[in-house]
């Protein structure tokens, strides 16, 4: 039996309407064998959150750059507790200031990669993170 | 447990099913067998077609159609895996945004994977989770290319081939076995140049007479009908949904839709058949005896044909009297 895929959601919460660095990031995923769910731009929370149940995601990855992150993100990590589903790895990317980090680690992120980040760092990250995270849930 | 939760309607059931059929998990087969008499009663509709055609965007409007006139949906959408990298970037959901507000719609992204000739079963059993799970109308849309499509098409009871103006050379899009899976033709995009002509286009070669249909075994009552739409402005939706009604209504008179069952179920089980029996034989044989074989064969002492009539008819490979051919039999 094959390893299960890890399988990923990329999703540009916000009202901005770059999705540069989330379709490098997106793309990078791939390469590296993964499974990527790209759900394009101004993705409310309730979108996101569904997605990743339909989906069955491994991991969210979030990419903003409005400063909204602190009014969206809390609401994405709500949902999915509600759903049931605050199982699912989150992550972000954008710009995000370092005194927020903090707060976003609270809310169950596990990692914040800001602008220049090298993408095999997120690749190792994922990989790693998921693998423990499948384990536990054997 | 699972499968009550499936029955019971929780979404996070359904999308752990469908991830480990895809994982060609074990467990998957128990589940899918507790399902199986919860099956059999969506109306199944592939979408097929080139990339680009708007197939994504056709399955979000049709859905809205379909949940305006009060329908449950299922979505399954086929994208290619990078055979390098066994990657996938599946974008289709970027298309039905609309959709994910709605409970009534379940949206599933698939890569192909590796599966040559598996990704059908696949795609089979993520059509039956959600068919258990209660949904009206299934959708699947894949893109159309090969014998994968023409295969996951035989598990569509409708089959969707959508077409679009200014794709290059139209004829030859109709080419790769598209004519015989087609129910249904659309020329989506109607809104650009040339929409007409592939309209036209496609009425002459359904004019030449072409084996419609032929798996009913009895072309020629049903004429796939050619419609326009514009997906992207919802265009012409409502008279497609009309036809794909039309279409279930025509295979229900009659015998059709149950000798297609019939025909789609004896392929599958040919299909999962011919997987348990090499697992078995293989598994039985076991790799070094497999490896002297191809030894034998590689040296000219044995053909492949005869090789593998042996390995599959005795218990070790080693030919028994009288019960399996001799090389020089089997070549004749
Ligand atoms: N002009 C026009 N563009 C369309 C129409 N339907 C889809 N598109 C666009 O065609 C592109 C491909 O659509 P998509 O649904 O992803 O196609 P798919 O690859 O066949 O699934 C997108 O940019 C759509 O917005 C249409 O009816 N008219
Ligand atoms: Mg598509």
């Amino acid at each position: 039996m094959p390893e299960p895929k890890i399988r990923v959601i990329i999703a540009k919460p916000g009202l901005d309407g770059h999705d540069r660095g989330a379709k490098i990031v997106a793309r990078a995923l791939r390469d590296a064998g993964m499974e990527v769910i790209y759900t394009g731009l101004r993705q409310s929370p309730d979108m996101i959150v569904e997605a990743a149940v339909q989906e069955d995601a491994d991991a969210i990855g979030l990419s903003i750059l409005s400063n909204a992150h602190m009014t969206i993100f809390p609401k994405i990590a709500e949902r999915l507790k509600a759903e049931g589903r605050d199982d699912i790895l989150l992550f972000a990317g954008g710009i995000i200031p370092d005194d927020d980090v903090p707060a976003l680690k609270a809310l169950g992120f596990r990692a914040v990669f800001g602008p220049g980040t090298n993408t095999q760092d997120i690749i190792k990250f994922l990989r790693e993170e998921v693998k423990a995270r499948q384990q536990v849930g054997e | 447990m699972l499968v009550q939760r499936l029955l019971q309607g929780d979404r996070r059931a359904v999308a752990r099913l469908i991830s480990l059929v895809e994982d060609g998990d074990s467990r998957a087969y128990r589940y899918l067998t507790e399902l199986y008499p919860h099956t059999g009663r969506a109306h199944i509709i592939g979408v097929t077609g080139a990339p680009g055609t708007g197939k994504s965007s056709l399955v979000s409007a049709l859905a809205k159609v379909e949940r305006r006139r009060g329908r449950t949906v299922g979505i399954i959408s086929v994208d290619p895996t990078s055979p390098f990298t066994g990657g996938a970037l599946l974008g289709d959901r970027i298309r039905m945004q609309d959709l994910t507000a709605d409970r009534g719609v379940f949206i599933r992204s698939m890569a192909s994977r590796g599966r040559v000739g598996g990704l059908a079963a696949a795609t089979t059993d993520a059509v039956r989770v959600l068919d258990a799970f209660g949904k009206d109308k299934i959708f699947v849309e894949t893109v159309g290319a090969g014998q994968a499509e023409v295969d996951i098409a035989k598990t569509a009871h409708t089959t969707i081939v959508v077409e679009a103006p200014g794709l290059g050379d139209e004829i030859q899009a109709f080419k790769a076995g598209v004519l015989e899976i087609a129910d249904v033709f659309v020329v989506n995009k109607a809104d650009r140049d040339g929409a007409d002509k592939t309209v036209n286009a496609l009425r002459a070669m359904l004019d030449l007479g072409t084996p419609i249909r032929a798996r009913d075994g009895q072309a020629g009552d049903w004429r796939p009908p050619i419609l326009k739409t514009i997906a992207i402005e919802e265009k012409g939706v409502e008279p497609l949904a009309d036809e794909l009604e039309r279409h279930l209504a025509y295979l229900k008179s009659g015998d059709h839709l149950a000798a297609r069952e019939r025909e789609r179920v004896a392929d599958e089980l040919e299909t999962l058949l011919a997987r348990e029996l090499l697992a078995d034989c293989l598994h039985r044989l076991g790799s070094d005896r497999i490896a002297q074989i191809v030894e034998q064969i590689a040296n000219r002492a044995l053909d492949p044909h005869s090789a593998a009539q042996l390995l599959a008819r005795s218990a070790d490979g080693i030919p028994v009297e009288g019960s399996a051919p001799t090389p020089a039999e089997a070549r004749h």
